[in-house]
């Protein structure tokens, strides 16, 4: 019956929309670890004493900050540390696995899979600093030692 | 406010030292393009300019068929596996030939030879192959799709597609899984002013066969040996005008 | 007497059944696409010498087959052919099937299809692919107007606009199909400006092979009546289309045997590349080819309906074939970098390149077609493509009311 059918649509509702407001009642802020609800990244401190740009700003700009610089590093070959993903790394490797992906603890992995968001990076950029001894080859073949590409050595050049 | 001095006679001596003055920091002001040009450097916060086309001059006359340090040290460089599968990315190989009239036999290290009108770069639908403004050819991994048509158009067979996740990369170095990739002339080098490391490896053996270069600099080695000496081109009839010479063949 | 066009009637077990088989060609279509992307295409049989393989043989094919199927609609509405004209619905829903299994397959073996949304904004515009992007999605957006304007009674003024406009689109749709291999200098196999007029043709003669098998189909499983007068003439068609192909694959094949500098990858072709010489003889010419032209002129077994299918279906199996020699064969063919030189590496210079096709890439393919299957089969289920009868009586009176052409 008519009558009968928009009565539940409305006993829907309510319920739908009494369930929201408990739901987001819940995550006020400042809580650690609300019951049931996933809980907030606890990331390891950075090395050195503070990070290129303050935390907030960070927060909210840090992929915009790589993907400008992104394009400039490979376009241009502008390669200075202040933005770059590298410098990043190097500070922010956790001391367990030196790495920034890895696991929730890890820094960059922590937020991201707090927040939902992809991390695209990994696929290309090693999560590692510095010059990690190189992988053994998957088909056999011993490699050289690797040289260290971030000593400069300038050579006099023609 | 200074005095224009009139026509032709001598500066007074506040105008001359303001004159300096301004001079001096517009030379320090500057990007600094003069003055690092001159060293052939370049400030890792500078941009690349067209005033430098990097190439290279391989002299196959030293290259023996039994070497491949430079293949060794660009697997070095760049964390390649070093694999020789159909799948795996050789962005450096040595290239045996004989010519099947003669019976003259050559051997040569093959790798992108950044052409200044590369096909890869014009097929690339997204522009992730591109070239930068000093002449080397690159691909944004960012922006490259994996459709692999550059590998389909580069005549050289220099272009790879990695085949599976890679891990263990050099941090100046990224490479991973479903894009494509050549020889960068070890671009993350050359922009500290170091050479490729397969012209390194080369030159600190002893054996002479790969020189890297200005080659818009006309006082380079380079600029002066292809002067000198013939020197061709791969597939010159495609006119590609390729950044890597050959002598001796 | 007014042609009805009417959805088709019933849920028999039996179409369902065609749904059912259908989507389940998609379902492990997108499970190896999965299953590439999770681990590379390391899992297939394309390595970094024969960079595109069997997916990309089915999409060209697909693609190539799209903009011919509508040809059957362009003849109705550009060339007035009266008779044509209640086949034209049908014609332009196979175009756009045909081409959205032709891109899904194409889409899905991209190294990073994550990155699609990179691919509609940042185009390069010498690339004759940044054009095709363009190309195919107006097609989609052309052949719906087209469709509208036909179904649409109030619109039926505008079919012989929009059919033009599709027309004319469509030949530049598969221009750009063609130059994609005919833009390339690096491979002795293309370079030449023949590959597009050439795939144009091909497309005419593939697209109308499945519009054939389609329609019988269609009207078949329906309980419908589908005159001779139709697929005669379609029939007729179809064997010229066959014969200009044979004409240009002729062309191709005898100027590059003048030139010296081609004999290597004709003799690759026509001699001694193995598979890809049966494919090239036995294939694209005898099966593709010659067989079907003797079936369809044929005084008895070219008017049989069953012959007409098979012929269809040798065309589009010699289609295939064709597409097989033409982008796989061209890369396996050996990089010439030294003419007159011998070359070996470890990379495999101056050595013929082996490939096989594995299964990942076949589900793959075989799943273009199952998505332009179900667009199809979903398409007329449910709106007004396929006339009631199209028996000759049908066809008759459709010309004798047709206007005379000025």
């Amino acid at each position: 019956m008519k009558s009968g059918f928009t009565t539940m649509l409305r006993l829907l509702t309510a319920l739908l929309f009494t369930l929201t407001i408990a739901g987001v009642s819940e995550a006020a802020p400042g809580d650690a670890a609300p019951s049931g609800r996933v809980a907030k990244p606890v990331l390891e401190a950075g090395k050195g004493d503070k990070c290129v740009e303050d935390t907030q700003f960070m927060r909210r700009n840090h992929m915009k900050l790589l993907m400008h610089q992104r394009d400039d590093t490979v376009h241009q070959g502008v390669r200075t540390k202040q933005h770059s993903l590298k410098g990043c790394i190097e500070c922010h490797a956790s001391s367990r696995n030196n790495s920034v992906i890895g696991s929730n603890e890890n820094f960059c992995q922590g937020c991201h899979a707090y927040a939902g968001v992809t991390l695209d990076c990994f696929d290309c950029h090693t999560s590692k600093p510095g010059t990690a001894p190189p992988a053994a080859s998957p088909h056999g073949q011993p490699l050289a030692s690797a040289s260290s590409t971030l000593d400069v050595k300038p050579v006099s050049k023609p | 406010m200074s005095e224009k001095p009139s026509g032709g006679t001598q500066l007074s001596r506040r105008n001359f030292l303001g004159m300096s003055a301004a001079a001096l920091a517009g030379i320090a002001i500057a990007p600094g393009v003069t003055l690092y040009d001159l060293a052939h450097g370049k400030p890792p916060g500078q941009a690349t300019s067209g005033r430098v086309r990097w190439g290279m001059l391989i002299d196959t006359n030293q290259c023996s068929s039994g070497c491949s340090d430079c293949v060794t040290a660009c697997n070095t460089e760049n964390r390649l596996s070093g694999g020789t599968l159909a799948t795996d990315s050789q962005w450096i190989r040595k290239l045996e030939l004989k010519n099947t009239r003669t019976g003259k036999a050559h051997s040569l290290p093959m790798m992108c030879q950044h052409c200044e009108n590369p096909p890869c770069v014009d097929v690339c639908p997204t522009g992730a192959s591109f070239k930068r403004a000093d002449g080397i050819v690159l691909v944004d991994r960012h922006t490259c799709i994996g459709c692999r048509y550059c590998i389909m158009a580069c005549p050289y067979g220099v272009r790879f597609f990695v085949h599976e996740p890679v891990t263990g990369q050099n941090p100046e170095v990224p490479r991973g899984k479903g894009c494509v990739e050549s020889c960068t002339f070890c671009v993350q080098r050359v922009d500290r002013d170091l050479e490729p490391a397969c012209a390194e490896a080369c030159t600190a053996a002893g054996h002479k066969a790969i020189l890297f270069g200005d080659l818009n600099n006309p006082d380079s080695e380079i600029a002066k040996r292809i002067a000198t000496y013939a020197s061709r081109q791969v597939r010159e009839d495609l006119a590609l005008n390729t950044g890597v010479r050959y002598q001796g063949i | 007497m007014k042609i009805a066009y009417r959805e088709i009637a019933g849920s028999g077990p039996g179409f369902y059944a065609l749904l059912g088989v259908l989507g389940l060609f998609v379902l492990f279509a997108l499970a190896s696409a999965h299953y590439m992307e999770e681990h590379g295409h390391i899992v297939t049989g394309m390595t970094n010498h024969i960079v595109w393989g069997t997916p990309h043989v089915f999409a060209v094919f697909l693609i190539v087959a799209a903009s011919g199927a509508l040809n059957v609609a362009s003849i109705a509405s550009v060339f007035g052919k009266a008779a044509y004209k209640p086949l034209a619905p049908l014609s332009g829903l196979l175009a756009i099937a045909l081409l959205a299994g032709g891109l899904a397959v194409l889409l899905l073996d991209l190294g990073r299809p994550e990155r699609l949304i990179v691919a509609m904004t940042e185009y390069n515009f010498k690339s004759i692919f940044a054009w095709n992007i363009f190309l195919y999605t107006g097609f989609f957006a052309i052949v719906a107007v087209y469709l509208w304007t036909m179904l649409e009674r109030r619109m039926n003024v505008f079919t012989k606009p929009a059919g033009f406009v599709a027309f004319v689109w469509r030949l530049m749709l598969t221009t750009g199909t063609g130059s994609i291999f005919g833009f390339l200098v690096s491979r002795q196999a293309y370079d030449t400006a023949l590959l597009a007029p050439m795939f144009i043709i091909m497309s005419f003669s593939y697209g109308l092979a499945i519009y054939i098998l389609v329609v019988s189909a269609a009207f078949r499983w329906s309980g419908r009546e589908l005159g001779d007068a139709v697929v005669l003439r379609l029939k007729s068609l179809l064997a010229v289309f066959i014969a200009a192909v044979l004409y240009f694959v002729a062309v191709y094949h005898l100027t590059n045997l003048y030139l010296a500098k081609r004999h290597g990858i004709e003799n690759f072709i026509l001699l001694d590349g193995g598979i890809y010489t049966t494919l090239f003889w036995v294939g694209q010419i005898l099966l593709g080819g010659i067989v079907p032209l003797v079936i369809l002129f044929h005084p008895r077994l070219g008017v049989s309906r069953f012959w007409i299918a098979l012929s269809s279906l040798l065309v589009i199996l010699g289609g295939i074939a064709q597409m097989y020699v033409t982008i796989i064969g061209s890369q396996a063919y050996p990089l010439v970098l030294f003419p007159g030189m011998q070359e070996s590496s470890s990379f495999h210079d101056g050595a013929v390149h082996n490939y096989a096709p594995s299964l990942p890439e076949v589900m793959l393919g075989l799943g273009g077609i199952a998505v332009a299957g179900l667009i199809v089969a979903i398409g007329v289920k449910f709106l007004r493509f396929i006339p009631e009868n199209l028996d000759n009586s049908a066809v008759a009176a459709l010309e004798s009311t047709a206007p005379v052409q000025g």
